[in-house]
């Protein structure tokens, strides 16, 4: 059931048409709806720091989790041609890795922070190499493979740490989720950019993106020109530990504790969600990060907006559902055939007719 | 004398799913006692998962066609809720209420069905996506329809009420009570529901056009096409059944908790998911059966039991049993089915040079 | 139309951008005879077949089928099979995961209700009156290949097919299961279908056709009694050779003689798909693997690369022990692999040509190391520019290109390594006659200048004649023959191809 890989043009911006289309279309909605939307302003938070308010901010701060769980299910999809369906559950089990190192002396230091982070990514990597080696060794399929830690994963986080919902009360932590004091744009917002920029490294200084491409396009033909596609499928995976660990450090912070129940719950469809959106072939294959970036903002702008509208939290499924449903349409093979088509007729149309009129 | 035939690959893993669950009722029943030693046990089972029954039915039949349906979930939900506000706010008290009922029920689950069998069949989108956006929109309808818990009670709808009390009495498969007296068997209609569905559905699978054309049609597209299958049809209405099924679950789910809200039956898609796997389906198609997939829900149920009822009763327990219980057959049909591959590799290794254009 | 055919085509024309793949080709096909349909590469067979099996729409000619009036129009498989022609192709076109009664009858019943007990006595008995070791409810996919294939044929001899295409049904079968098979169609031959039998293994042809009809470059060579063409004469009438002008052809060419020590050996070198067989290459030699189509030639160098899993044997590059198990091991020891299927193994699609042009150099240079911008640029002009690559620039992707585009960039990507033996599978084929002269030159050239080792394998002689000190000849998946010096001539190395009676 693999669709017909349309041949774009040499590369990237014709991948990103339907995130910008999207997004434009957003952009311009809301700026017909409210005009203000888009304001922002310098306030005074709680601790008497200033920082910048306002939709946008709101919007890109509250993406970043999302966005960087969803560069790292890029690469996955990218790879292996499937999705990585536990990753909430297992950050959850970051989370809780962070929480107990991190509270481990009994206070918070920015030491215990460091070391908290630096565990919680490493167990993150652990565990999704369970996930890797299922898909890439034993070659079962990434939606089933993860669909083990999906169901157990935040039951690991809750017996990691042993009870409910541990706190995290510190400076530190109110730092590192909401802003820096003398900062005025949320710290989430920089730790994308930071994943970002780290992933932009990787990117220029490996082979990373041919051999992930290549191996996710045409395995053989990877195979045949020495590439090792098991390697590079648990590295994905290894990366996406990575992202998933992050993106639960923050969602931690963002909160002041750990609900293994509740922390980042969803976030895996979102994060599929957003890498169809960025225009990235679910089947695998070529990539765009930008792409699912974007993705992930535009899910949030939706949300946003919705709210802005005074529609309820719990009904903004219902309007994301449809918002899916006419993107995904809109670049289904069978509608872009015909109306490709359609426009070649209207081409060869003007042409005959024209010839008409030379005669 | 007739010789059998060895079995396929679903049999193989369907006997094993069976005599796991076998094996694990045994040791729960000597192990834990009490509880276990009563028939009633096995019903009570049956009562409370009635629903799930039925939509890993309905997982099974879409994912041997090669497909997936992750919103079968949040078509109960949304059907359980619609239902709900249906009976509250007629006016019809009798009978003809619960049928309305039920038809509301299988409309629902229909039109999602339709609605996502046309979009993965004939709009060719993938059906991860098509049916993650069918769970997002029903979810959504669910809580639109009310943000409140509605509650269908003796008061609200008392013919309703009465009917999904009836309990279906097996005097012979029953107990004696502490006092002596013998109290029977107790099966609620929706479990005899769930059990007709899946006679019904087996028949399908193994005696209908249809159901051998599912199974072509996930065995191998192109073969399936070749042999003069109507594959878009075929694919289409699977989804078109698991629709219809997710709508009576729901009203199964309402019979036997009558009380709509936004959490009704949340992640039950990933529970009909993982029975049918353990029963034996397959996610690339062309396998499976909806026996196995009972035996798989009763042994996700038995082992939620058992951990209910021993010193490990905690949610999380529960949620690492499942998890490790899916663990283990994911890994069981890996080897079982490249164990059996290998020694079929060698037949089918067709590399010679083809023909070329 | 004759009396005793039950297919006719005449004047068949079909047109491909680019290419015309048939030219007025006629075709007879008579009761109950066994007709081997021969041609080497761009012969046009398979496109002679698609356009009776309605996968194409040819563009003249007509056809026609016993049994309807008038001419034959075939616009779909379908439409085909209603009509009496049933095709069985090399690859299962049946549902492993059914039972062997189901594959039968599925997709041809009426009514919603399968009724099992009849499928299988049905079954059982076509099974067994044609001779098939299966059993009716036996799960397909449990059968030996051999087995499907014949459970395919009876399906179609049950829908009372007139015409029965056996598209290259030995190719994976092992010597009793190809007896199995003739005496199945023979059978059938006895009841009256004409088979249509579509391969490259010329004993096999032999053994059981009664007429050849030959095509070359979409051109009818013509039509003949089995008894009337001896083999070498059916090679030559393939490679388009006249077998009385050979003998005055002789090759003349700068033939490079290898000197120096021996660059690769390989001792009982054998692989799942190769037979175990020996091999060495001297360092600047140029050698071949000849031989028809399926022969065994690439399964052959494929081992060498360590392309399919090697099972066993000894390999020693320049004196030292290797062990070759994947490509990368290949590649580390200086061998480069152009492989036969540019579509399934060569090109990655999506990616741009430069990409592809620098992927294996890339991966030779390790993980760690990308290459500038600049550099893979400008090694994709050189190369561009060196093999007149016709592309409309680096960034296109490299399946939009044609055919013989993408080759000469596969072929870039391994002259980009600099090997020390570089192994040639097809790499002119689908490439015009220009460019395909000037890949010799350059094969030469890299064997004299750089000292390269070069293994060619071509299905034109010529071609290998001029360029190869050496040749090894392979017939049905085994080595019949190495050819040097004065035996390096067209008649010489068609004789040792065909074997057979002289």
């Amino acid at each position: 059931m693999v669709p017909t890989k349309k041949r774009g043009k040499s590369g990237s911006l014709s991948q990103l048409i339907i995130p910008l289309t999207a997004l434009a279309i957003l952009l311009l909605f809301n700026l017909i709806r409210d005009p203000g939307f888009y304001a922002i302003k310098v306030v005074t938070n709680n601790d008497g720091n200033s920082v910048l308010s306002g939709n946008l901010i709101s919007i890109i701060d509250s993406a970043s989790a999302l966005a960087i769980i969803a560069m790292g299910m890029t690469l996955v999809t990218a790879a292996c041609g499937g999705q990585d369906i536990s990753v909430g559950a297992v950050a959850a089990i970051s989370g809780a890795f962070f929480v107990k190192v991190a509270n481990a002396g009994g206070t918070l230091t920015i030491g215990s922070v460091i070391l908290g982070i630096v565990v919680a990514i490493l167990g993150t990597i652990a565990f999704m190499m369970f996930n890797g080696t299922l898909v890439a060794v034993f070659k079962i399929q990434p939606m089933i493979a993860t669909l083990i830690l999906f169901s157990c994963g935040r039951s690991i986080a809750y017996w990691i740490n042993g009870s409910a919902t541990p706190q995290l009360i510190s400076p530190i932590i109110q730092a590192m989720g909401m802003t820096i004091p003398g900062i005025p744009i949320p710290t989430p917002i920089f730790a994308v950019a930071l994943m970002a920029i780290l992933l932009g490294l990787v990117f220029k200084f490996t082979n990373l993106r041919l051999y992930t491409q290549s191996v996710g396009i045409n395995q053989g033909a990877a195979r045949l020109n020495g590439i090792n596609p098991t390697a590079i499928k648990l590295l994905s995976f290894v990366i996406l530990g990575v992202c998933v660990a992050v993106a639960a450090v923050i969602g931690v912070s963002r909160l002041g504790q750990l609900n293994h129940k509740t922390l980042l719950v969803d976030i895996e469809m979102d994060a599929i969600l957003a890498v169809a959106i960025g225009g990235n072939n679910l089947g695998g294959g070529k990539f765009r990060l930008l792409g699912s970036v974007l993705g992930a903002y535009i899910i949030q702008m939706l949300t946003t907006t919705l709210y802005a509208m005074s529609v309820p939290p719990v009904n903004v499924k219902a309007y994301k559902a449809i918002v899916i449903i006419i993107i995904v349409v809109a670049g289904s093979p069978v509608i872009k055939n015909s109306v490709s088509s359609l426009v070649n007729r209207i081409r060869t149309g003007r042409k005959l007719s024209a010839a008409k009129g030379v005669k | 004398m007739k010789r059998r035939e060895p079995l396929t690959n679903t049999q193989l893993l369907m006997s094993i799913a069976i005599g796991i669950f076998v094996v694990m009722y045994a040791a729960a029943m000597i192990g834990l006692g009490g509880g276990f030693m009563k028939f009633q046990q096995i019903f009570d089972l049956l009562n409370d998962n009635a629903y799930l029954i039925i939509i890993a039915c309905a997982l099974t039949i879409v994912m041997i066609g090669g497909g997936i349906n992750i919103s079968v979930g949040g078509v109960i939900g949304l059907t359980v809720m619609a239902c709900a506000l249906y009976l509250n706010g007629t006016g019809i008290q009798s009978w003809l209420g619960i049928i309305t009922t039920l038809l509301l029920a299988l409309g629902i689950g229909l039109a999602f069905g339709i609605g996502q069998g046309f979009l993965v069949s004939y709009l060719e989108i993938q059906p991860f996506i098509v049916t993650l956006a069918g769970m997002f929109l029903s979810r959504g309808l669910t809580t639109i329809l009310s943000v409140d818990p509605v509650k269908v009670t003796n008061k609200t709808h008392e013919v309703f009420y009465a009917f999904r009390s009836t309990k279906i009495e097996i005097p012979f498969l029953g107990y004696t009570a502490a006092n002596g007296n013998l109290i029977p068997g107790k099966l609620e209609i929706g479990a005899v529901v769930a059990l007709a569905i899946v006679v019904l559905m087996f028949l399908m699978l193994r005696y209908m056009k249809l159901g051998r054309n599912i199974y072509a049609l996930g065995g191998n597209q192109q073969s399936a096409l070749m042999l003069g299958i109507n594959v878009k049809r075929t694919r289409f209405l699977s989804y078109v059944i698991s629709g219809l099924l997710s709508g009576l679950a729901g009203f199964v789910f309402l019979m036997h908790k009558p009380a709509g809200n936004a959490s009704v039956a949340m992640r039950s898609e990933m529970d009909a998911i993982a029975a049918s796997i353990i029963g034996g389906t397959l996610l690339t198609g062309g396998v499976g059966n909806v026996i196995g997939s009972f035996f798989g829900v009763m042994i996700l149920a038995t082992i939620q039991k058992i951990i209910a009822l021993s010193p490990l009763n905690e949610s999380w327990w529960q949620d690492m049993a499942s998890g490790a219980l899916l663990g283990f057959f994911i890994l069981l049909q890996s080897v079982v089915l490249s164990g059996r591959e290998k020694r079929r590799a060698k037949a089918s290794a067709a590399k010679a040079a083809v023909l070329k254009e | 139309m004759q009396n005793d055919a039950v297919l006719t085509m005449r004047g068949i024309d079909k047109q491909f951008p680019g290419t015309r793949a048939l030219n007025k080709v006629d075709f007879t096909l008579r009761k109950g005879e066994i007709h081997a349909l021969m041609g080497e590469n761009g012969a046009g067979k398979s496109t002679l077949i698609k356009v009776l099996t309605g996968v194409h729409e040819k563009d003249g000619g007509t056809i026609w089928v016993e049994g309807i009036d008038g001419e034959a129009h075939i616009h779909s498989p379908q439409e085909a099979q209603n009509i009496g022609i049933a095709t069985v192709y090399q690859e299962i076109t049946l549902c492993p995961n059914l039972s062997v009664a189901e594959n039968m009858f599925i997709g041809r019943t009426e009514g919603q209700v399968v009724h099992w007990k009849d499928y299988e006595k049905r079954t059982t008995e076509i099974l067994k009156s044609l001779g098939i070791p299966a059993r009716a409810k036996q799960e397909l996919g449990s059968c030996s290949l051999a087995v499907q294939q014949m459970v395919a044929i009876a399906r179609a001899v049950d829908m009372n097919c007139k015409v029965l295409i056996l598209d290259e049904p030995t190719s994976s079968l092992d010597d009793k299961e190809v007896a199995m098979l003739f005496s199945l169609m023979r059978d059938l031959k006895s009841r009256g279908v004409g088979i249509i039998f579509v391969t490259h293994f010329l004993e096999q042809v032999y053994e059981v056709s009664d007429r050849i009809t030959v095509l070359r470059n979409g051109e009818l060579v013509g039509e003949f009694a089995i008894e009337d063409l001896p083999q070498v004469e059916l090679v030559a009438k393939m490679m388009g050779k006249d077998l009385n002008d050979l003998a005055d052809l002789e090759e003349v060419g700068a033939k490079h003689h290898e000197t120096g020590e021996v660059i690769y050996e390989a001792e009982h070198l054998s692989s799942s798909e190769a037979r175990p067989f020996n091999f060495n290459i001297h360092k600047g030699e140029v050698n071949g693997f000849t031989g028809l189509l399926g022969s065994g030639r690439s399964e052959s160098v494929r081992a060498i690369f360590g392309a399919d899993r090697v099972t066993g044997g000894k390999v020693t590059v320049k004196g030292r022990n290797v062990k070759i198990s994947k490509p990368h091991d290949a590649m580390k020891a200086g061998i480069g692999y152009l492989p036969e299927d540019r579509k399934k193994d060569g090109i990655i699609a999506d990616l741009s040509v430069r990409e592809n042009i620098i992927l294996a150099m890339q991966v030779m240079k390790g993980f760690f190391h990308p290459m500038s911008k600049t550099q893979m640029e400008a090694f994709t002009d050189e190369y561009i520019k060196a093999l007149s690559i016709k592309t409309a620039s680096q960034d296109t992707p490299v399946g939009s290109l044609s055919g013989g585009n993408q080759q000469k960039v596969i072929l870039a990507r391994w002259l980009l390594t600099h090997p020390e033996y570089l192994i040639l599978d097809e790499p002119t084929r689908g490439i015009d006659v220009g460019t395909k002269l000037e890949i010799q030159k350059l094969v030469l050239k890299l064997a004299t200048e750089e000292n390269m080792s070069i293994t060619f394998i071509s299905s034109e002689i010529e071609e290998m004649l001029r360029t190869c000190s050496r040749l090894i000849v392979m017939r049905d998946r085994n080595i019949v023959g190495e050819l040097k010096g004065e035996q390096l001539t067209q008649a010489q190395v068609m004789k040792t191809i065909a074997g057979g009676e002289q």
